[in-house]
C-alpha cells in the first residue's frame, strides 16, 4: 500500500511530547521525512531514536520557536540535512488556567508568543520555501477553545482565538500559491499539558480527567487520533481543503449534553 | 484497505459526489448499497464496482418518503448483513431568493436535503445501535455555513443539516455512534451545469465565479469523496458532531 507522505519532509513544532510526538510518529510511518524542534532536548532525541529505530528518518534541533533566531536555525537545518519542506504542523503550545484578574503580564506574553507568535515565524520563513516548490501544507493547533470559551483560561482562548483566524488568514493568502492552511481543534487530550491543567486548578486529577471526558463520546482523545487528523490535512487526501477548522473533540462542541 | 468488512448505504450515489463516493468506499474494501431515484445509473454504478471486484447492490430510493428510507437500510442489511455507515448525500438545489422560490421548490429541497437526512437516519440507527457502534456522515455545504445569493431554500436546508448533525451526534454519541458532516465548496459534479442554466448565466462565465476562491479552483467530486472517508473510516475515531469544509478556502474569507 502506498504510504501517504512518502517523499515528503515534514517540520514540527512541540515534537518532543504529547499530540507533537504522537504526529511526528505517525508522519514518519507514512513515509515522512521529520523534523522536530522542541525545547525539550532529551525528550525530543528520544523521538529521533524511536523513528530511527523503526527504520524511518528524523532529526531533533533543541529551539525555541517564539525566537526568531531559533525558527531560521531549525528551518535552515531541516532544509540543508532533508532537502525540503512540504509539511509544516506549527503545534507548540503552553497553558495558563487563570481569568484575567490571576494571570500575569508575563504569563499572558509567554501563551501568546508560544502559542500564536511561534505560527508566523515560523511560517514566514517556511511559506518561501513551499512557495518554490509549488506548495505546501501548513498545519495549525488551534483547541476546542479557540472557538467557544473556557473557565480560567482567558490567554489561552485569546492565543487559540487568534491562531483560528490567522489559519484562515494565511489561508486567503497563500492559497494562490497552492499551499494550504489549515487548523486542528482538539477536544481534551490525554497529554501531559491536560494534566499540568489540574495541577495549575489544584484539583485531583482522576476528578479532572472524568470532567474532561464528560462529553458525547464519553472520554478524551488520544494523542494518536489528533495526529490522524493532521495526517489527513497533511497529504494529498485534504487536496481541496484549505481556511478549515478540523474538530476533533468527542463531540463536546456539538452542544449541552 | 480502511473500510475492510464494512458495509456502506450512500444516497444519491447514481452520481457526482454520490457516486465517487460509492467507488472510493468499495475500494477500500467496503460493501456498498448504492441508493437514488435513478434506477439506470444507480445500476451502472453497481456494476461497475463488481466488474472491479467489489460487492455492491443498488436500492431505489426517493429520500422524501419514509417507507423508501425504510426498505433501502433493510434491503442492505438484507443484503449484507449489516449497516456501518450512512452517507446521506442525495441533494437537490434550484437557486432562487425568497420571493422566486416557489412553495413546491422550497418543500422539495428542505425534504430532499434536511428530511431525507432525518429519515434515513431514524431507520438506520437502530441497527447501529443494535451492532454497538457506526458512522453517519451528512453532506451539508459552504452554503450551510455561509450565506449565498439566491440559495434560500438551499442554505436553509443546509444550515438545518450542519446542526442536525450536532444535535444527533449528541443524542448517539454514547451508544458509539459519530456523526459529522461535510461542506464542500463547488464541486465539478453535474449540479454546477445545471445551476449556470438555471440562473441563465454562460458556463465558462459562471465557473470563473466559482473558482474565484483562494486556491483558484473547484473541487473534484473525489476531493470530496477522500474527505467522506476520512469522516467514515477510523482515522477520524475522536470526531462526532464536526462539520468539515472542503471548500478550497471558499469560507476563510
Amino acid at each position: 500500500m502506498t504510504k501517504s507522505l512518502q517523499g515528503k519532509v515534514a517540520l514540527i513544532s512541540g515534537g518532543a511530547s504529547g499530540i507533537g510526538r504522537a504526529t511526528a510518529l505517525l508522519f514518519a510511518r507514512e513515509g515522512a521525512a521529520v523534523a522536530i524542534a522542541d525545547l525539550n532536548e532529551a525528550a525530543g532525541q528520544a523521538v529521533v531514536h524511536e523513528i530511527s529505530n523503526q527504520g524511518g528518518k528524523c532529526i531533533f534541533e533543541s529551539a525555541d520557536v517564539t525566537r526568531a533566531g531559533d525558527c531560521k536555525r531549525v528551518v535552515e537545518r531541516t532544509l540543508r540535512e532533508l532537502g525540503g519542506i512540504h509539511v509544516l504542523f506549527n503545534n507548540a503550545g503552553i497553558i495558563r488556567r487563570a481569568s484575567v484578574t490571576e494571570l500575569s503580564e508575563e504569563d499572558w506574553d509567554r501563551v501568546m508568543e508560544v502559542n500564536v507568535k511561534s505560527i508566523f515565524l515560523m511560517s514566514r520563513l517556511v511559506l518561501p520555501v513551499m512557495a518554490r516548490a509549488g506548495g505546501g501544507s501548513i498545519i495549525n493547533t488551534a483547541s476546542g477553545w479557540g472557538l467557544t470559551g473556557g473557565a480560567k483560561a482567558a490567554v489561552y482562548c485569546a492565543s487559540k482565538g487568534a491562531v483560528v483566524l490567522l489559519t484562515k488568514a494565511m489561508a486567503v493568502d497563500h492559497g494562490p500559491q497552492n499551499i494550504r492552511v489549515n487548523c486542528i481543534c482538539p477536544g481534551d487530550t490525554d497529554t501531559a499539558m491536560l494534566r499540568s491543567e489540574a495541577q495549575q486548578l489544584g484539583e485531583a486529577t482522576e476528578r479532572f480527567l472524568a470532567e474532561a471526558a464528560r462529553r458525547p463520546l464519553g472520554r478524551v482523545g488520544t494523542p494518536e487520533e489528533i495526529a490522524q487528523a493532521a495526517l489527513y490535512l497533511a497529504s494529498d487526501a485534504s487536496s481541496f481543503v484549505t481556511g478549515t477548522v478540523l474538530v476533533v473533540d468527542g463531540g463536546s462542541l456539538a452542544g449541552s449534553i | 484497505m480502511r473500510l475492510k468488512d464494512k458495509v456502506a448505504l450512500v444516497t444519491g450515489g447514481t452520481s457526482g459526489i454520490g457516486e465517487a463516493t460509492a467507488v472510493l468506499f468499495a475500494k477500500e474494501g467496503a460493501k456498498v448499497a448504492v441508493s437514488g431515484r435513478n434506477e439506470q445509473r444507480g445500476r451502472e454504478v453497481a456494476a461497475r464496482i463488481v466488474n472491479h471486484g467489489g460487492h455492491a447492490t443498488f436500492v431505489r430510493t426517493d429520500v422524501r418518503v419514509a417507507d423508501d428510507c425504510r426498505r433501502a437500510v433493510d434491503e442492505t442489511v438484507r443484503a449484507f448483513g449489516r449497516l456501518d455507515i450512512l452517507f446521506n448525500n442525495a441533494g437537490v438545489f434550484y437557486a432562487h431568493n425568497a420571493v422566486d422560490c416557489s412553495e413546491e421548490e422550497w418543500d422539495q429541497q428542505i425534504d430532499v436535503n434536511l428530511k431525507g437526512t432525518f429519515l434515513m437516519s431514524k431507520f438506520a440507527l437502530p441497527h447501529m445501535i443494535t451492532q454497538g457502534g457506526g458512522v453517519i456522515i451528512n453532506n451539508s455545504s459552504g452554503w450551510g455555513l455561509v450565506g449565498g445569493d439566491n440559495a434560500v431554500a438551499y442554505c436553509a436546508s443546509k444550515g438545518g443539516v450542519v446542526l442536525l448533525t450536532k444535535a444527533m451526534a449528541i443524542d448517539h454519541g454514547r451508544q458509539g455512534i459519530r456523526i459529522n458532516c461535510v461542506c464542500p465548496g463547488d464541486i465539478d459534479t453535474p449540479m454546477l451545469p445545471e445551476d449556470a442554466r438555471f440562473r441563465g448565466l454562460k458556463w465558462g462565465e459562471y465557473l470563473a465565479g466559482c473558482a474565484d476562491r483562494p486556491m483558484g479552483r473547484i473541487g473534484t467530486a473525489d476531493e470530496i469523496a477522500k474527505a467522506v472517508l476520512f469522516l467514515a473510516s477510523d482515522d477520524s475515531s475522536f470526531m462526532t458532531g464536526a462539520a468539515l469544509a472542503v471548500d478550497g478556502g471558499g469560507t476563510a474569507d
